[in-house]
């Protein structure tokens, strides 16, 4: 399969991603979409990685190796948002960030 | 490399020193003498170096400018935990961590202040924010903080994505992400790296917050522990700016590509000095100013980074020293009297003629009056887009916002020696408190004086 392709899908990925985040008005939603942005650029790299080790690079597998440091960081920005989410959840029983606003006063 | 492993190790062994230390002060104690260590460390890499710099593994590159960033990073962190130190045990139970935190944050810039490849890059970012994310929720009392914590973990994580994605984008163009063999705009701009380089551009703007994306900055450093915000205005910020300039300088340089960023970055720069100062003018708190006027000091250092010249570096030194120790010295000065507001700051020059005079110099040494470090710096940072030709306009700018920041700085230091009020401290001054202002303030005027001292060193 020609790489557009997955060109195309991981930038559909992305901006379904990037969208959830400008819109959705929950937490919890908003860090899926977060999720699903990285797992775009994930696809995207290994993509990329078999088009370079096709084109005849033979330092390729750099960006599979890049792909587990991105799923390392993920899962620490995980642990850490996740008890982000139930603090403010504990305070305000609501994940809503609409309750945010009471920031600007 | 020695600065990367050792502010690592500093970091373990504080949040060991938590389970066995019980007195809150030792922490304290602990924390600066390990921060002297790591910069005997970094400094004593200086004369390993042959040739002005070494690569390890093809990952990091220690040269003479990352060990004197380095040097200055955690110069200023050292003079944040005199300073404000004592402020940690008052944020929450767990001191010990929160010097934990801070030392792995420095451990990301010492990563930005030396990756040649775009996966430290990425690292470096991620090493600097999760740690802020925890820090900016860390008072547990008010739900400000957890709220401001919340905030700045959504919006710091979409940049991340953001900035995955920019890098994706110009490996696929270039097929290797060692920023020296990049080698873009050279011949024909490939449309995949040039959307890269935007999409780089945009979650940098992110992380040091530039307009249009600083609507986090002002909301978070509210609400996050004072003591915290203080560094994540300085060093943090300061940091993140040498990641910006190191990557644009290092791997976009090719006279094709540059000219597109350094046009959508020169809009950038025009926007963030409009909206930080302009909104500056209207607080009526002294840390939410301060919150926007670290976005109109990002704006001056923009400059550094769209200019690529030797000015923009030495300029990026100075202003990174600058305006770190001056805003970590008004900072520790806020954070002593109860009530945050200008008002707050009535009548200390009657009370505390200390305090007044050292924070009168910092204030206007963030504002660039000559005499104090921020005038070199604002100057080596203009001098830089000078001579870069055809970005007049923003320096014209860039001097009438300047003007503008003139006001809300000598709002503090009218409010001080011109108005009458009995400003209540929270705590009693302290002899040693004094002395370690002063001398932050002979520093800064110290570095306004010979600004040589810092730049003969790259």
């Amino acid at each position: 399969m020609p790489v557009q392709y997955y060109i195309f899908l991981s930038i559909v990925l992305f901006c379904i991603g990037v969208m959830g985040v400008l819109m959705r008005r929950n937490a919890i939603i908003i860090f899926m979409c977060v999720e699903l942005m990285l797992n775009a650029v994930n696809l995207l790299m290994v993509a990329f990685s078999k088009m370079w080790a096709d084109a005849g690079r033979v330092d390729a597998a750099g960006a599979q190796i890049f792909v587990f440091f991105i799923m390392v960081v993920a899962a620490a920005e995980v642990a850490v948002g996740l008890a982000i989410i139930v603090m403010v959840y504990r305070k305000s029983q609501s994940v809503d960030i609409n309750i945010m606003n009471r920031l600007k006063n | 490399m020695n600065a990367l492993i050792s502010t690592a190790l500093a970091g373990v062994v504080m949040m060991f020193a938590g389970l066995f230390i019980r007195n809150k002060q030792h922490i304290k104690f602990v924390a600066i003498a390990a921060l002297l260590i790591v910069s005997v460390a970094n400094l004593a890499e200086l004369s390993t170096i042959e040739g002005g710099s070494r690569t390890v593994l093809g990952m990091v590159t220690v040269s003479h400018f990352s060990i004197l960033f380095n040097a200055i990073a955690f110069g200023a962190t050292l003079i944040y935990f005199l300073l404000s130190g004592s402020a940690f045990e008052k944020v929450g139970e767990h001191v010990a961590d929160y010097f934990a935190l801070v030392f792995f944050i420095l451990s990301g810039i010492t990563l930005a202040s030396s990756f040649s490849n775009l996966l430290m890059l990425f690292l470096a970012i991620e090493i600097i924010s999760i740690p802020q994310y925890i820090l900016a929720g860390s008072n547990k009392r008010t739900p400000k903080s957890s709220e401001a914590s919340l905030k700045y973990f959504l919006m710091g994580s979409f940049s991340t994505g953001i900035l995955l994605m920019g890098i994706t984008l110009i490996y696929g163009a270039a097929g290797t992400f060692n920023i020296e063999e990049l080698g873009l705009g050279n011949g024909d701009i490939n449309p995949l790296a040039l959307c890269g380089i935007i999409l780089l551009a945009f979650a940098l703007s992110f992380k040091v917050s530039a307009a249009p994306f600083h609507f986090w900055t002002p909301d978070v450093y509210d609400g996050s522990p004072t003591v915290f915000t203080s560094f994540m205005a300085t060093v943090v910020k300061a940091g993140s700016f040498i990641a910006f300039i190191r990557i644009f300088h290092g791997a976009f340089t090719g006279t094709n590509i540059s000219a597109h960023w350094q046009l959508l970055l020169s809009l950038v720069t025009a926007a963030t000095l409009l909206i930080g100062n302009f909104t500056a003018v209207f607080q009526q708190s002294v840390k939410r100013m301060l919150a926007y006027s670290s976005i109109a000091q990002a704006g001056f250092m923009l400059f550094a980074v769209i200019s690529m010249n030797k000015y923009a570096t030495q300029g990026i030194i100075l202003y990174a020293a600058a305006y770190s120790v001056a805003t970590i010295g008004v900072f520790a000065v806020t954070m002593k009297l109860k009530d945050y507001t200008f008002d707050g700051f009535n009548g200390l020059a009657r009370t505390q003629p200390v305090l007044a005079v050292t924070t009168a110099i910092f204030v206007c040494s963030l504002a660039g009056i000559p005499l104090t470090a921020g005038f070199f710096a604002k100057y080596f940072v203009l001098t830089a887009a000078v001579q870069q030709g055809n970005l007049l306009w923003l320096v014209v700018l860039a001097v009438l916002c300047a003007a503008i920041s003139a006001y809300y700085y000598f709002r503090v230091i009218i409010a001080m020696y011109f108005k009458q009020g009995e400003p209540a401290t929270k705590e009693e001054i302290t002899g040693g408190f004094k002395v370690m202002l002063v001398i932050t303030a002979a520093i800064v005027i110290l570095l306004g004086v010979f600004p040589g001292l810092l730049l003969n060193l790259i």
